[in-house]
């Protein structure tokens, strides 16, 4: 019969040290809504699984001076109630806030998200649009990994053994700002993204475009950054044909599968069109950032 | 039937507590989580037992090595083809179905061949689930893996995978010489269909498809079975029906049925997928084995993969009307996936296709077809949404074609008293006409409509059934009372026969405490389906308690020293009547309880009946959708429910049951599908991928009720419970055309499916 250890550590240091001196398989625990949910289907068989709830440094929200750092294991319901979070990255905060329901509120994290090694975690293209960085600590000691990078395929991370996601690291963006995700799924809720699309932008006095980023989820075996997306809207005053060429260039990134949950066909489509829908709502916002 | 109370017949007026809405009386217990579901049984000694099933959509299994895992510590029993009796081939009735004790026995434990993806090939029963998990990686199974089928219309090809090799169609004349995976075609026929079609102005054909849908019932299958030295056997589980399973185990496993005591739990939902035995007989072939008690829990993995659904369907429906909206002629052409064992409800879903029509000249063909998938199970109305799905659309394409109105349309040919059905009976007072024009006449019909809005309209049928149903009625010596019944209460029944005893008896329902009981307390009740409860075993409930009340007036009678016939049961109390009318003051059903030790001994009766004559059941349905033209998605807007209930016993529990089969409907209509890779392997056995409706997916249901009394009960009920799952998939459907002006005739219509319908200007998403 197979054990299981668990361990809930104080700090980062002990829980490095618990995940790179484990024999079998270990995993990090956050809010447990992916893990836990494999654990019960036979999906994994860790030996060891290292709680991170228990180390400050990961619960914690700040935002100082030119940035705001969230810590990985950070719930929704708890992100949902920062306020400094709120204005400055309204779009990371609602992809956040999309994940299940109440009770998975309650648990679900970014840290977990993006750990999970989904190509559909909703809120990773939110955060890639944001520029987020995310703080790795590990036996070798600390590293700053885009979360774009961190993603290499389905299921699998740019973290080494031992190697766990401290927070994540966000600039505070300059006035006349605003970003946006938004989701594509079948139902209302409860349900796993089939396109997910996350903008950010900023605008000059103008309302010229001088800065944004595009984020895919879902469209292929791993989230996205889209530079074309990018492209197709700085110096632009993000209108009709600047929009439309945004979701061309969406569209163009996607290389996504057949699957149980969307045609090739049906998600490159609504690629382009979420990514449209989600600059509509940024450059709203940017608008009213004045 | 209670001659001397008072609200016998159709005196509906008078009714005081049919008709009202109190707590249901397992409401609290269900809201605190007090109530004790299938998984909720826990016996002394008890052995975890799971099941291995085939990773084979279709395989021949070649030898079941189980050495290695009957050689592990804990493991206790296992079960195999080996250790289950061979039952020869029986059809049996079971309500709106047939069922073969052949397949039943070879469904819950393949025997020669695995016919689906999950089939149980073995069962194992050990000290706990860690080591019946090890033990099924231990058991060997050596599979031939064949060809599989799993598309209706891929299956009637004469050059298909055939999965029995003993099947020669039936019904079909000459006999067919070589086996087929159809296992019978169905015929029906009314008038002159050629010279139907010769009188029509318009005729409008359509292919349509349909996807198997499961009942998705939120409590998985689960039973514990404890078989004695003695042999005395009893089960535990979540059923519609105790005393099916008590059949079905005792046939399986050449059991005594007196030997057997069938205890139902609470129930988490069931909607015909718990009318058939899965766990049962081999829970309780492995305590005999070995001789503890056995408990299995299915995940919801193996209840997608290994239960229920119904079937999807192939249709292709002709219909003809004159200029001035005479539906002239109707032709159909029915195939349904019965699963890997032929039944699938063809029958019904033939008999029901063009039953809400008055139409002289018709023919329908239907064929009953197994594919590499899950036997398919009863599923509220079971047969008729699938045909009707078909039907209803093209009724709604002849209307607008017509340029009528889609409600006038039908009612200028709805089914009324006296309309003949295809199927043979004429029909009795039915709410056809009455559903159609609360529906036309409704404010949501009359409102408009925006943007990219559409409205649709469907009528929906279905027959609902009687049989055979005991209720006990004891009265307590404080004068309350307990009615005993057989029927698990899945959709309020408890409620209703609570209200329809405390009717008959004269008491408030809070006085009256209805149970549910195991097969050994209750004489034979057919099984909660069919939407019979409400009404026969509520008429039981009467007829024990005119029974109760003929003994009241008789133990009144004694005390006063008067002729029983001088004694009137009124409102709950004894009074003299008569000559000996203001004799005595009247006395309660209390107080006479309060002496029955000494005026006889206690007062109790049994009624036992085989219900006849239930009333056919009508809905209407009206639906708004908006389209989102560049992702396909469609949002329910809006949404009303018209049923006729002949008589609502508890109005909100009618209520409840027609917003359930709306929202069941909606999800067969929009997302729901069974998704299968190419090695016949279900790829979506959560409901993560099968995509039931959420709540925040859903407005809420306006449900409208109609009574239109069914003359053959008491107080004029009906059933509910079925009707409402038929008319949405259609009602959906009739208004993303009027949105889009695309007629989508294959289910699920899906995001992806309706868009790339849109953006090919109308050809449909394909099958
Ligand atoms: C009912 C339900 C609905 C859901 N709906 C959605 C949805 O709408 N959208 C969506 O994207 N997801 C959804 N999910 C999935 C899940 O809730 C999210 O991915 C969630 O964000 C995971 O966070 P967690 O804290 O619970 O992660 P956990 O389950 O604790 O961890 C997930 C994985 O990441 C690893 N990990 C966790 N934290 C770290 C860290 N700091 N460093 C390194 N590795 C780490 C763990 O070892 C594990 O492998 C749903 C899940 C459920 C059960």
């Amino acid at each position: 019969m197979t054990s299981l250890r668990y361990e809930a550590p104080e700090t980062v240091e002990d829980a490095v040290r618990l995940l790179a001196d484990a024999d079998g398989e270990a995993r990090a625990l956050a809010g447990g809504t992916d893990l836990l949910v494999q654990l019960r289907t036979d999906l994994v068989r860790p030996g060891l699984i290292v709680d991170l709830k228990r180390i400050p440094r990961l619960m914690e929200v700040s935002a100082n001076g030119a940035e705001i750092r969230v810590g990985a294991a950070v719930s929704g319901a708890v992100l949902g109630k920062s306020e400094a979070v709120k204005a400055a990255w309204p779009g990371v905060v609602e992809a956040l806030e999309l994940i299940g329901s109440t009770q998975i509120q309650g648990r679900a994290s970014l840290g977990g998200n993006l750990c999970n090694g989904s190509p559909a975690a909703d809120s990773v293209p939110a955060l890639i649009a944001a520029g987020a960085v995310c703080e790795v600590a590990g036996p070798g000691g600390t590293r700053e990994v885009p979360v774009e990078d961190v993603i290499t395929a389905p299921g699998r991370l740019a973290l080494g053994p031992g190697e766990i996601v401290v927070s994540f690291v966000m600039p505070k963006p300059p006035a006349r700002s605003g970003d946006a995700y938004l989701r594509f799924i079948p139902r209302t809720e409860m349900d796993i993204a089939v396109v997910g699309a996350g903008v950010a932008l900023t605008l000059g006095e103008d309302g010229v475009c001088t800065h944004a980023r595009l984020g895919l989820g879902a469209v292929a075996p791993t989230p996205l950054l889209v530079e074309d997306g990018a492209k197709a809207l700085i110096g632009t005053k993000v209108d009709d044909e600047a929009l439309a060429a945004l979701a061309a260039a969406a569209s163009a990134a996607c290389n996504p599968i057949d699957d149980k949950r969307g045609t090739v066909e049906y998600r490159v489509k609504v690629a382009g069109v979420l990514a449209r829908r989600a600059a509509l709502i940024a450059l709203e916002r940017a608008r009213s950032n004045g | 039937m209670a001659t001397a109370t008072k609200e016998t017949g159709n005196g509906n007026g008078a009714l005081k507590y049919v008709g009202t809405r109190p707590w249901r009386p397992d409401g609290v217990d269900k809201v605190t989580g007090r109530a004790k579901f299938g998984a909720d049984i826990s016996l002394p000694g008890m052995l975890v037992g799971r099941v291995l099933r085939s990773p084979h959509a279709h395989a021949r299994i070649r030898s079941i090595d189980t050495s290695a895992a009957r050689a592990l510590p804990g493991v206790k029993a296992i079960v195999t083809r080996d250790e289950m009796p061979e039952v020869p081939s029986q059809w049996v009735p079971a309500g709106e179905v047939q069922v073969n004790y052949r397949d039943m026995s070879q469904n819950v434990m393949a025997r020669e061949k695995a016919l689906y993806d999950g089939h149980a090939v073995a069962a194992v029963a050990a000290t706990s689930a860690a080591i019946a998990r090890q033990a099924l990686d231990l058991i060997e199974v050596d599979y031939e893996v064949l060809p599989h089928v799993i598309d209706v219309r891929e299956a009637m090809q004469a050059d298909a995978p055939l999965l029995h090799d003993d099947m020669f169609t039936q019904g079909v004349e000459p006999a067919p010489e070589t086996p087929s995976n159809v296992f019978k075609k169905v015929y029906f026929s009314t008038g002159d269909l050629e010279k139907g079609f010769a009188e029509a102005d318009v005729i409008v054909e359509r292919t349509f498809t349909t996807k198997p849908v499961h009942q998705g019932y939120i409590e998985p299958h689960a039973v514990v079975a404890s078989a004695g030295e003695d042999g005395q056997c009893e089960v535990w589980c979540c059923t519609q029906g105790q005393f099916t399973v008590r059949a079905y185990c005792a046939n399986l496993l050449g059991i005594d049925i007196g030997k057997i005591n069938v205890t139902p739990s609470e129930i988490g939902g069931g909607f015909g997928g718990k009318t058939v035995v899965y766990l049962e007989p081999v829970a309780l072939r492995l305590s005999q084995l070995a001789g503890r008690p056995v408990k299995i829990v299915m995940s919801r993995e193996e209840v997608f993969r290994a239960s229920g659904p119904t079937s999807g369907g192939a249709m292709t429906i002709k219909m003809g009307a004159t200029r001035d909206g005479r539906m002239t002629a109707a032709k159909a052409w029915l195939a349904y996936q019965a699963g890997a064992f032929p039944g699938s409800p063809i029958q019904p879903g033939c008999m029901c296709v063009f039953a809400p029509y008055d139409i002289e000249n018709a023919e329908v063909e239907g064929y009953d077809v197994v594919v590499n998938r899950p036997k398919v199970a009863a599923y509220r109305a079971p047969g008729a949404p699938i045909s009707e799905f078909a039907a209803e659309g093209v009724v709604d394409e002849l209307a607008k074609k017509l340029g009528i109105d889609p409600a006038a349309f039908r009612l200028m040919n709805a089914a009324k008293e006296g309309t003949r059905a295809l199927y043979g009976p004429k029909f009795g007072p039915v709410g056809c006409v009455e559903t159609l024009e609360a529906a036309r006449s409704s404010e949501h019909y009359r409102t408009p409509l925006g943007p990219n809005q559409g409205r649709g309209i469907a009528t929906g049928f279905w027959f609902n059934i009687g049989g055979e149903s005991c209720a006990t009625i004891n009265v307590n010596e404080d004068g309350t009372a307990t009615v005993i019944e057989g029927n698990p209460d899945i959709g309020g029944s408890r409620a209703s026969i609570q209200l329809q005893a405390a009717e008959a008896l004269g008491i408030p329902p809070e006085r009256v405490r209805p149970l549910v009981a195991d097969t050994s307390s209750i004489g034979y009740t057919f099984l909660t389906g069919g939407s019979r409860v409400t009404f026969a075993t509520g008429m039981a409930a009467i007829e024990a308690a005119g029974k109760v009340v003929q003994q009241l007036r008789e133990r009144a009678a004694k005390i006063w020293d008067i002729p029983v016939d001088a004694v009137e049961w009124e409102d709950g109390y004894a009074r003299p009547s008569g000559s000996n009318a203001g004799d005595f003051e009247p006395m309660s059903l209390a107080e006479i309880a309060a002496q029955a030790g000494k005026t006889g001994g206690p007062i109790a009766a049994t009624a036992s009946i085989n219900a006849q004559g239930a009333g056919p059941g009508f809905g209407t349905h009206v639906c708004d959708v908006e389209v989102d033209r560049e992702t396909g998605r469609v949002t329910i807007l809006r949404y009303t429910a018209v049923q006729d209930a002949g008589k609502a016993v508890h109005p909100s529990y009618v209520e409840g049951q027609i917003q359930g089969g709306a929202a069941q409907g909606i999800g067969w209509a929009l997302n729901e599908e069974y998704i299968y890779d190419e090695d016949g392997r279900l790829e979506n056995p959560g409901f993560l991928d099968y995509r039931m409706p959420v709540a925040s997916d859903l407005p809420m249901i306006d449900a409208v009720i109609v009574e239109v009394p069914n003359p053959n009960h008491p107080y004029g009920v009906r059933g509910v419970g079925e009707t409402p799952i038929v008319p949405p998939m259609a009602a959906v459907a009739n208004a993303i055309e009027n949105a889009t002006g695309i007629r989508m005739t294959d289910l699920p219509m899906s995001p992806p499916r309706l868009l790339a319908a849109m953006d090919n200007g109308g050809a449909n998403g394909g099958a």
